[in-house]
């Protein structure tokens, strides 16, 4: 039997008695001092994660840019070196493969990051699309831990140890420097809806790297932050997780993230499904849940109404940040209509919601 | 820290019998795996619970968790409290974080029940 893996950082969260379940394989930590108190740190001070699972993907030849057009949905002709790109990487019908961060480190080179549970299957994804192109693509993966710093307090706190000047660092660029002395690729990206960094290092750093950060952030209130909270941050910042409110059967118009789907630059894989499902009017659209009963709506419960399936809740929780019940569904789009009140269904009991904006939480 | 006065099931519940009442509740041991208690349902009082069947639910920010009657019985008191502020189960568990009373058709399914001692041992044992 093959093991679970684990990340550089393994050691880290067993010493400091995080829960540990399994995510995609990864044996990785859910919690340390609880998931509301983690939740509430980040949002008001900052807290340490480690994503080392996420996957990295190297693209590099002449006809990188063009590559990298052809795989993803937005246009990341725009970018310049040291800036980022979130898009969505469709399958011809439209639906999605995964979402990425793209950094482009000039127009030869392009470096992606991709979700944890899905590094293998998108790398063969991307392998199969390199056709003609002249790209070389590399699962990097192994290469890297990735250290998440995020909250109000991040700048501040990660200034003390890198010889960066954080302050020129603006949202979705990327740079190269030394944190704590270790060479590091420092971006000012996130997954909580606040401010933050990743980090990215040499596996064999990871460790000093997360002590030193914990140790200088003490004061500040830094703690380690486990998937349980990152996924309640992520998703009252309205942030897609693959798997929930993003899948191969959902297309990006319907997960609300079209924005990031561009018509007017050079063809992509999915465009024409895209384009016709543009005109035609989407059949599903992601709505934002209020529950009026009591009650939790969960990932995969159905949405009735009327007692008829009109869809189904892609992600639901309790939000520590509005102490409410709330969730994301994935309904009929003609029934998604602000204000309206539908059903979950909670084990057999049919509980009202209301329909509400989906942007829960937008930091100050 | 599993008071010695209670009984207690696999399943991390335990309860507090006075006379022919029983109090249900979950232990320290299952707080604590759950997590944050954000969310608990309970049946209204005058129903009944039936023993060894699910009454209700307790929901941590992660996890669903079914609540098994011990004995069954009609409702006669509901904690309302912990409606309110379910994480009363994560900080007291054994006193105010209790669930429902319920008037025990027959006291005899408790003796199934093991002791907090044999309790202990088996979530000592769970944990290998």
């Amino acid at each position: 039997m093959v093991g679970p893996k684990r990340t550089p950082l393994y050691e880290e969260h067993q010493a400091a008695k995080a829960k540990l379940i399994d995510f995609g394989g990864w044996e990785m930590p859910v919690q340390y001092a609880g998931v509301i108190e983690e939740h509430h740190a980040v949002r008001k001070k900052a807290g340490l994660f480690d994503v080392s699972h996420m996957g990295e993907i190297d693209v590099h030849g002449k006809d990188a840019l063009a590559y990298v057009q052809m795989l993803i949905t937005n246009d990341a002709s725009i970018l310049k070196d040291g800036k980022i790109l979130y898009s969505p990487m469709c399958y011809p019908n439209g639906g999605i493969v995964d979402d990425l961060l793209v950094y482009r480190y000039d127009l030869e080179h392009f470096f992606i990051v991709v979700n944890a549970s899905n590094t293998d299957k998108d790398y063969t994804w991307m392998l199969e699309q390199v056709k003609n192109f002249d790209v070389s693509v590399d699962n990097v993966s192994d290469q890297y831990a990735q250290l998440a710093l995020q909250g109000p307090l991040a700048e501040t706190i990660l200034q003390r140890i890198t010889n960066v000047d954080l302050s020129k660092q603006i949202y979705y660029t990327f740079t190269h420097g030394e944190v704590d002395g270790v060479p590091s690729l420092i971006s000012r990206t996130g997954y909580t809806g606040e401010d933050g960094f990743e980090i990215y290092v040499s596996p064999e750093f990871g460790r000093q790297l997360w002590r030193k950060i914990l140790e200088i952030g003490a004061a500040d209130g830094v703690q380690p932050i486990g998937l349980g909270a990152r996924d309640t941050l992520r998703f009252e910042a309205r942030l897609p997780l693959y798997g929930n409110e993003l899948g191969a059967e959902i297309t990006p118009l319907e997960a609300g993230i079209g924005f990031f789907v561009k018509f007017d630059k050079v063809d992509f894989v999915g465009k024409d499904a895209l384009q016709i499902q543009k005109e035609q009017g989407v059949p599903r659209k992601l709505v934002g849940l209020e529950m009026v009963g009591r009650g939790i709506a969960r990932s995969h419960y159905h949405l009735q109404k009327d007692g008829v399936d009109i869809g189904f809740v892609t992600s639901g929780s309790f939000s520590p940040t509005l102490n409410k019940n709330i969730a994301l569904g994935l309904i009929r789009a003609d029934l998604a209509v602000q204000g309206d009140v539908l059903d979950v269904l909670i084990r057999e009991k049919a509980v009202k919601a209301k329909i509400i904006p989906t942007l829960f939480y937008k930091r100050g | 820290m599993n008071p010695v006065e209670l009984k207690y099931n696999k399943e991390h519940e335990y309860a507090r019998v006075s006379g022919n009442i029983v109090t249900f509740g979950i232990t320290n041991h299952a707080q604590e795996s759950l997590g944050d208690v954000v969310f608990v349902e309970l049946p209204d009082e005058g129903t009944t619970v039936t023993g060894g069947k699910s009454y209700g639910t307790v929901e941590s920010v992660k996890a669903v968790s079914d609540i098994t009657a011990s004995v069954s019985g009609k409702v006669i008191e509901v904690n309302t409290l912990v409606l309110d502020a379910p994480d009363l189960l994560n900080s007291d568990p054994y006193g105010e974080g209790w669930l429902i009373k319920v008037e025990a058709d027959d006291l005899s399914p408790l003796e199934t029940m093991i002791t907090a001692a044999e309790y202990e041992a088996f979530v000592a044992e769970e944990e290998h």
